[in-house]
């Protein structure tokens, strides 16, 4: 018995050196008596990955069809998606951004007695800055016609005999924003600002045509052309404008400048610049901020509002194939989570086998949530890129514009993942709730 | 107070609520010490089955207490037990339980991946278990290629890898060969000569007649053969 005592000590001592070392460390801090191990030395994530990849990659004829109903929904869903996306933009297209952005208020007029057309509005000199406030409104710019048939508009003040009498560019007057409203560039030189505006500076820009008819195409020597006898300092020259095409033909001055020096009295149009969609709101309320009095005195020029009728089409269509790809896609998750659901059958005895060797119910679960996560990121992955192929595929054949914001496809991927995430659930769980011993002791 | 035994159930009951309830393991009593070699011997249905689960962690007695290495395992909760189990338990299964597709490598090093054996470690000691089975030319093999044998000395390495105190075999040779399976038995002495705490249990006379220690278990009830 002594003898016995004697060698269960020294066994003690033996054992108090191994286990009982990190033991110890715990027994202070927590009831457990568990050993202590490092979080990243057991079935850490990288394990995770590392085994359900393994796991994925076990049968690859079978992933591929386990893959195959998760890409078709997948792909459906980003073709409809893209096709959406792509044609709208074709229908912006047909309404090209000048058409479908801008607007022209004039006065209205009426016929009097002797049948001369007769303004019964007067644009207000601040109309830019009225309309600017609107909501749907980019920019706007006033322009006048200036009445100087009676001056020539040369380079030089010469009077040559033998030349041949041209025909003078017209003088028009726009406010410093008109340019940009309308989508003018400038060539060279620059626009005019609201300085030369207020000051009635002598400067001038010229339209590219009218630049080129008196044979100016540089300004940084400060060319000077001549209204009449009055020298001008052209700053510019301009080019690009599209909705205003006759502004190329033209000397234009400020309208400060038109008023000190040819009397000006009104404006003859205001050009707005407006976001997509907003005629209609614009065409209302723009003369209501010109003049709220007499708003029926002005005449507005605005886009139409694009069909609702087509709308409603698209709107049909896209609902069809949503539905179309969601089914599918239930289609592939319920494919992935047979499969899932069967590989657990016949992996009863790798499951034991990992819960003999110290996996809990949770390492089992994560591990096939994450086989079927991985399955359903591959189809999501495959669908999506099959998608925005078939997507650019059919616009190039149909000469459309392939538009698909990224985003889509980068969610369609993930939705990919949600689906494979939802279709392992029920197969996990089942796996974390196998018995080991039976599992190991069953055969396979 | 006396040193811990690896192994040591008092009164240990397992009931299956019936109807009628079955009684599996009745008042069991073993204490199994350090470095000894136990072989647990009975007729199929006399609760080895049981047994093995118990002994594993793998189940919890109805009553009664197991201290495995002189902690109470009651106390512990699922995933302590799970690793307590990793890191303290290996075990060997008649079936081999290799998995199919992973090299003979792959399948030791997992049993590294849920007994917190640090990683830097894990495949120097994966290779030093395999020497130690002497199938350290087999490596890369997939266990489809192998004989049963060497499947088997694969399984007592994957056991063996992450230093357990207790290693517990389930009808070792039950697989194998006469001559295979006496290699197999042969590398069981090996180790117990190592200082491993070994028990194994069979329904086989002959694999039991080998261990240095024996019990017998019948109907649920253990007793001591000498």
């Amino acid at each position: 018995m002594k003898v016995f005592a004697k060698r269960m000590l020294r066994r003690r001592s033996r054992a108090a050196a191994v286990p009982g070392a990190e033991l110890a460390a715990s027994a202070e801090l927590t009831p457990s008596i568990v050993p202590v191990i490092r979080r990243a030395d057991r079935f850490s994530v990288q394990d995770l990955m590392v085994e359900a990849s393994y796991g994925v990659g076990a049968r690859p004829s079978r992933l591929v069809m386990t893959t195959l109903g998760t890409v078709l929904g997948i792909a459906s869903l980003v073709v409809t998606i893209g096709f959406a996306q792509t044609a709208a933009g074709q229908i912006s297209n047909q309404f090209d951004a000048v058409s479908a952005t801008q607007v022209m208020i004039e006065p209205a007029s009426t016929r009097n007695s002797s049948g001369n057309e007769q303004a019964t509005g007067r644009l207000p000199w601040d109309a830019p800055e009225r309309v600017n406030r609107l909501a749907g409104v980019e920019r706007a710019g006033l322009v006048a016609e200036v009445d100087a048939e009676d001056q020539l508009v040369t380079s030089v003040p010469v009077n040559d005999p033998s030349a041949a009498q041209t025909l003078s560019p017209a003088v028009i007057a726009t406010s410093p924003g008109l340019l940009a409203a309308v989508r003018g560039q400038v060539v060279t030189g620059r626009y005019f600002d609201v300085g030369h505006d207020e000051r009635a500076d002598r400067v001038v820009v010229l339209g590219a045509r009218a630049a080129e008819g008196l044979g100016i195409n540089r300004v940084d020597s400060q060319p000077s052309i001549f209204i009449g006898e009055v020298p001008y300092t052209v700053i510019g020259i301009i080019d690009g404008v599209e909705r205003r095409a006759n502004l190329l033909d033209a000397v234009i001055v400020p309208l400060g400048t038109a008023r000190a020096d040819f009397g000006l009295t009104a404006p003859t149009e205001l050009h707005v610049q407006i976001d997509v969609g907003a005629g209609t709101l614009v065409a209302r309320q723009a003369p209501i901020a010109l003049d709220p009095n007499a708003p029926e005195n002005f005449t507005v020029q605005a886009p139409a509002a694009a069909s609702s009728l087509q709308d409603n089409i698209q709107a049909d269509i896209n609902i069809v194939f949503l539905t179309l790809g969601i089914l599918a896609l239930l289609a592939g998750g319920l494919g992935i989570a047979n499969v899932t659901l069967l590989s657990v059958m016949e992996r009863v005895g790798e499951i034991g086998l990992r819960r003999a060797l110290g996996a809990t119910k949770r390492d089992i679960a994560r591990q096939f949530i994450v086989e079927s996560a991985v399955i359903g990121l591959l189809g999501g992955l495959i669908g999506s890129a099959l998608g925005v192929f078939a997507v650019v595929v059919v616009s190039l054949l149909q000469g459309w514009t392939p538009i698909l914001d990224p985003f889509v496809a980068i969610g369609a991927a993930l939705l990919g993942t949600v689906v494979g995430l939802a279709a392992g659930a029920y197969p996990a769980v089942r796996a974390s709730n196998i018995e080991p011993i039976t599992a190991l002791r069953g055969g396979t | 107070m006396i040193a811990a035994p690896v192994v040591e159930l008092v009164n240990v009951t397992r009931s299956f609520p019936g109807p009628p309830e079955v009684q599996a393991l009745k008042s069991v009593n073993l204490r199994v010490e350090r470095g000894d070699y136990l072989s647990i011997v009975g007729p199929s249905g006399s609760g080895k089955s049981t047994m093995l689960n118990l002994l594993g962690l793998l189940d919890r007695p109805s009553v009664g207490e197991y201290h495995l290495d002189g902690r109470d395992t009651s106390l512990l909760d699922e995933k302590q037990r799970a690793i307590v189990r990793g890191g303290t338990i290996g075990f060997v299964f008649q079936a081999f339980h290799l998995l199919p597709h992973r090299t003979v490598l792959d399948n030791v090093l997992l049993a590294t991946l849920y007994s917190g054996v640090p990683r830097a470690e894990r495949e120097d000691r994966a290779r030093a278990a395999l020497d130690r089975v002497k199938l350290n030319h087999r490596l890369d093999f997939l266990p489809g290629t192998l004989s049963g044998g060497e499947r088997q000395r694969v399984a007592v390495a994957r056991a063996v890898v992450a230093s357990p105190e207790l290693l517990l075999a389930d009808e070792p040779t039950g697989n194998l060969d006469e001559a295979t399976g006496g290699e197999v038995m042969d590398l069981f002495e090996e180790l117990h000569a190592d200082g491993l705490t070994l028990i194994v249990i069979t329904h086989d006379q002959a694999v039991s007649d080998r261990a240095e220690r024996r019990v017998r278990i019948t109907d649920g009830r253990l007793s001591e053969l000498s």
